[in-house]
């Protein structure tokens, strides 16, 4: 064969390996579209047992550790966002990241957190996050947010205020601990369940993550905890108007006119509320705030810088 | 037309680890293989004779320079359907017998089924190997195995063969055998070009030589031609006084050797007249006339001698 | 001529690797593998199928890839290093010839190999369940998504020994493997950190390396499951894209090559 040193050669061969390529790209992304339903299937986790994944990882455990909890964010991602209600590769994938690197404290936070939250927002298993955070407490004596998030799901999803007002006593106790663990565990003791409590410890736990998933969900709480303030304190004034002039108020407006408000309020995400007949306080139609988020379908992804 | 034509081919490969710099293998060869004649490629190890071959069998490439092959350009298909092959220190693939060996390799070239058959038992028995057809290339002494390189280079009945240190590491049997093969070729008319270092062999066999040292050229022509240059006498004479020693000198090639009161010379052949003469009015005893054998392997080493003086060939890189 | 001459190179690659006594070692192991899964005695028979499904395809796969990187990294190299191609290349063939050759030739090898090891598989699952169901059907496209990725692995290994050494391209073919099944994980990583630039630069990567997590279907017929045909389609194109990437790199390589 006569050896062609030939530029053109070269340039056609080029541009012949950059088209398979491009080809290939997009057969690839195909690919995606059409396999994107199965990638959750049981099959990716066909090895369930984080010792025996341990031992394979050769020493790599924690690159291995990341890779799982890199699906474990994308799987709890795409269930939310497919609005699917069932979660149940959820807890084996965090059971398997924790197993191979036990100082992964994200993972704890986010298994406590969604795990224990009900559907459409999360697997619905409290035992089970509770579990996770015990592992993670023996793993990680140092941190004391680990007994914050113990707390907090018997608090809120368990309503043992008992053992709540336990584990944050337990957690305050580091020195670390912030001041308010040991007010929490007070104010458990005294009070129980109520709004402000909660209110105060979703906002703890906003604050003790950068995980944008946390983050939002702890949002949507916030949110419409405040909402619910600020609906029963417009049912409390709507109730005084009626005092006041024997009927209803037919808006807010009537109300502020009326002296009993300085203006209209505005709800967490600042859309306005509304009064409606019968003395009942209601969210703008178009607000994202949900009162009820604990049990609403979930939003379109709130997770976006 | 010539069979092989080669024109100012020079080869480079770049040595060294980081900075690669080029190192001249074949300095500006040209060279023309006439067409019937058995022609010796002679050369140390290491002058560039393997080198020459690669190139013209395609498996590198020039880096100046052109050849021709029955006047097609080297590496073009038409030029390989011309030429056969046989490398040096040939491997084949030794799970395979013989005889699947041939048919593998006749399966490059249109052939029938039927002519395919009938090539390959014709060159096995040209080779001496017919028993041998089912024996696993493996088993092969190394004798046998030039032996099959050879078969496997004229399968397709090539104008043109070009071997690669056919006889090395063969004994004498074995060296006999290949070059009757040799001799074989030449009076079924083909072209053959071979390397060797073993110079009894290209005495033996070859029309003309060429001598490649150092990459470079540095003797080519028919051997008789080259040898008769060098060729002479080697005198022996006795009781020669002192002071004819110079004339005596002047008429030989090389110093006069002194051994006790006898004088050894080599004096060329135009000179004997004049030396009888000298030693007959001088009463200067001549013990011994003889011819010098003058060998190919004592012009090979007197040609080294001289171009060891000249520097290295210059490479692309550091020449004009 | 051309096409019978290609086709010449790769019967005599098929040959070698029959005769070639290592192979059979590695079969007979892929099969006591998959027999092997028989011994989970105390799982039930549902669950006990599709681990052995899973086993058998995972033991097909993987002792397809140690044979085809076995074979695949002397593939060429063996022939410069020993010179048998010496001889081969003088006669009138292309040298690009000389690398499709080999490339079929293995492949052919994969495939009677593969197709020995579904035999032990198939006769594990007659001996389990006494019997075949219809969707076990399912398995052989799972087994010629196999075949598939033995095609893509060895086009990487053929590449791999056109300038390197044998320990070096299976060290590389190898590693190409193991990041190639992560492929989407790389991706993934991307995403997870909030960099555009390095989610970008994932991406990219993502789609350079050979995605072989495509070619696993063992998920869905170890439960009975089929697979959608476009996926078949999808994947066929995929390999073959791909490994013409990288035979036609080979081929672009080989054939500027001064042979040592």
């Amino acid at each position: 064969m006569t050896h062609s040193r030939n530029p053109l050669v070269a340039l056609g061969t080029g541009l012949l390996l950059l088209t398979l390529w491009c080809a290939s790209i997009l057969v690839q992304m195909s690919v995606d579209r059409e396999m994107a339903p199965y990638r959750e299937s049981p099959e990716m986790l066909w090895i369930t047992s984080g010792k025996v994944l341990r031992v394979l990882s050769m020493g790599q455990q924690s690159l291995l550790a990341d890779v799982y909890w890199t699906r474990a964010v994308q799987y709890y991602g795409s269930r939310l966002r497919d609005h699917k209600t069932d979660f149940s590769l959820l807890a084996p994938l965090i059971d398997i990241t924790i197993t191979l690197d036990p100082q992964l404290l994200v993972a704890y936070y986010f298994g406590a957190v969604f795990l224990s939250e009900k559907a459409p927002r999360g697997a619905g298993d409290p035992r089970k996050a509770i579990e996770l955070l015990q592992r993670g407490i023996a793993a990680n004596p140092d941190e004391w947010r680990l007994w914050h998030h113990l707390g907090f799901i018997y608090y809120w999803q368990l309503q043992d205020y008992s053992r709540a007002a336990a584990a944050y006593q337990e957690g305050a106790k580091n020195p670390k601990a912030r001041d308010w663990m040991k007010v929490m565990a007070a104010v458990i003791t005294e009070k129980g369940g109520n709004r402000e409590t909660s209110l105060y410890l979703w906002s703890r736990i906003y604050d003790s993550t950068e995980d944008p998933s946390i983050r939002a969900n702890a949002n949507g709480h916030i949110q419409a905890l405040q909402a619910q303030n600020d609906m029963e304190e417009l049912e409390r004034l709507a109730l005084k108007f009626r005092e006041q002039t024997s009927r209803w108020p037919d808006s807010i407006s009537e109300m502020v006119s009326q002296g009993l408000l300085k203006g209209v309020p505005r709800d967490p995400a600042g859309f306005r509320y509304r009064m409606q007949p019968g003395g009942r306080a209601a969210l703008y139609p178009a607000s994202p705030v949900r009162p009820d988020f604990d049990t609403s379908p979930a939003p379109p992804p709130a997770a976006s810088p | 037309m010539a069979a092989i034509e080669i024109n100012g081919l020079s080869k480079d490969y770049p040595v060294g680890f980081w900075r690669k710099r080029p190192k001249r293998v074949l300095d500006n060869l040209s060279l023309n293989v006439k067409d019937g004649e058995v022609f010796g490629f002679l050369g140390h190890n290491g002058a560039g004779k393997t080198t020459t071959l690669k190139l013209l069998t395609g498996l590198i490439f020039p880096t100046e320079g052109t050849a021709q092959i029955h006047g097609q350009p080297i590496g073009s298909p038409k030029a390989f359907q011309n030429i056969g092959y046989l490398p040096e220190n040939p491997y084949f693939y030794d799970y395979l017998t013989a005889d699947e060996l041939l048919d593998y390799f006749s399966r490059f070239f249109p052939m029938t089924p039927g002519q395919r058959r009938e090539r390959c038992k014709t060159v096995l028995e040209q080779a001496g190997l017919t028993e041998f057809r089912n024996v696993a290339l493996r088993k092969f002494s190394k004798g046998m195995l030039q032996r099959i390189g050879i078969a496997q280079a004229v399968l397709h009945n090539p104008d043109i063969v070009l071997l690669d240190e056919p006889m090395s590491g063969l004994d004498p049997v074995g060296r006999r055998d290949v070059r009757n093969l040799i001799l074989q070729l030449k009076s079924a008319g083909k072209t053959v070009f071979f390397s060797t270092h073993i110079l009894s062999d290209a005495e033996a066999l070859c029309d003309r030589v060429a001598i490649l040292h150092r990459g470079r050229l540095v003797g080519v022509g028919q051997i008789a031609e080259l040898l008769k240059r060098q060729s002479g006498l080697e005198v022996v004479v006795e009781s020669c006084p002192a002071a004819l020693l110079p004339r005596l000198q002047s008429l030989a090639d090389a110093p006069l050797t002194v051994s006790g009161s006898h004088h050894r010379m080599e004096i060329p052949e135009e000179n004997v007249a004049q030396l009888l003469g000298l030693c007959a009015s001088n009463s200067i005893r001549l013990l011994s006339l003889n011819p010098l054998r003058f060998s190919l392997e004592d012009y090979f080493i007197e040609l080294l001698r001289s171009n060891d003086q000249q520097p290295e060939p210059a490479t692309k890189a550091n020449a004009s | 001529m051309i096409v019978a001459q290609t086709l010449a190179i790769a019967r005599n690659t098929f040959r070698e690797a029959v005769r070639d006594k290592v192979l059979y070692n590695l079969v007979a192991f892929a099969v006591i593998m998959t027999a092997s899964a028989l011994l989970f005695g105390e799982i039930s028979i549902g669950i006990q199928k599709s681990i052995l499904i899973n086993i058998g395809l995972s033991s097909i796969s993987v002792f397809g890839l140690l044979i085809a990187i076995f074979l695949g990294i002397g593939l060429v190299y063996k022939e410069v290093d020993k010179r048998s191609l010496y001889a081969l290349l003088s006669k009138p063939v292309h040298r690009w010839q000389f690398i499709v050759g080999k490339f079929l030739g293995l492949n052919l090898t994969l495939l009677v190999n593969t197709l020995f090891m579904s035999l032990g598989l198939w006769a594990s699952m007659y001996y389990l369940t006494r019997g075949f169901q219809p969707e076990d059907i399912h398995i052989w496209t799972a087994i010629y998504f196999v075949l598939l990725e033995l095609f893509l692995i060895t086009a990487v290994c053929l590449f791999f020994s056109c300038f390197s050494t044998p320990i070096l391209s299976a060290i590389f073919t190898f590693l190409i493997y193991i990041v190639g099944n992560s492929a989407s994980d790389v991706r993934d990583f991307g995403k997870l950190t909030e960099n555009a630039t390095l989610e970008w630069l994932a991406t990219l990567v993502y789609y350079l390396l050979p995605n072989f997590s495509d070619f696993s279907a063992a998920g869905l017929v170890s439960h009975g499951l089929p697979v959608p045909g476009h996926l078949v389609l999808l994947n066929t194109s995929y390999a073959l894209c791909y490994s013409g990437i990288l035979v036609i790199a080979a081929v672009w390589i080989f054939s500027r090559r001064d042979l040592k």
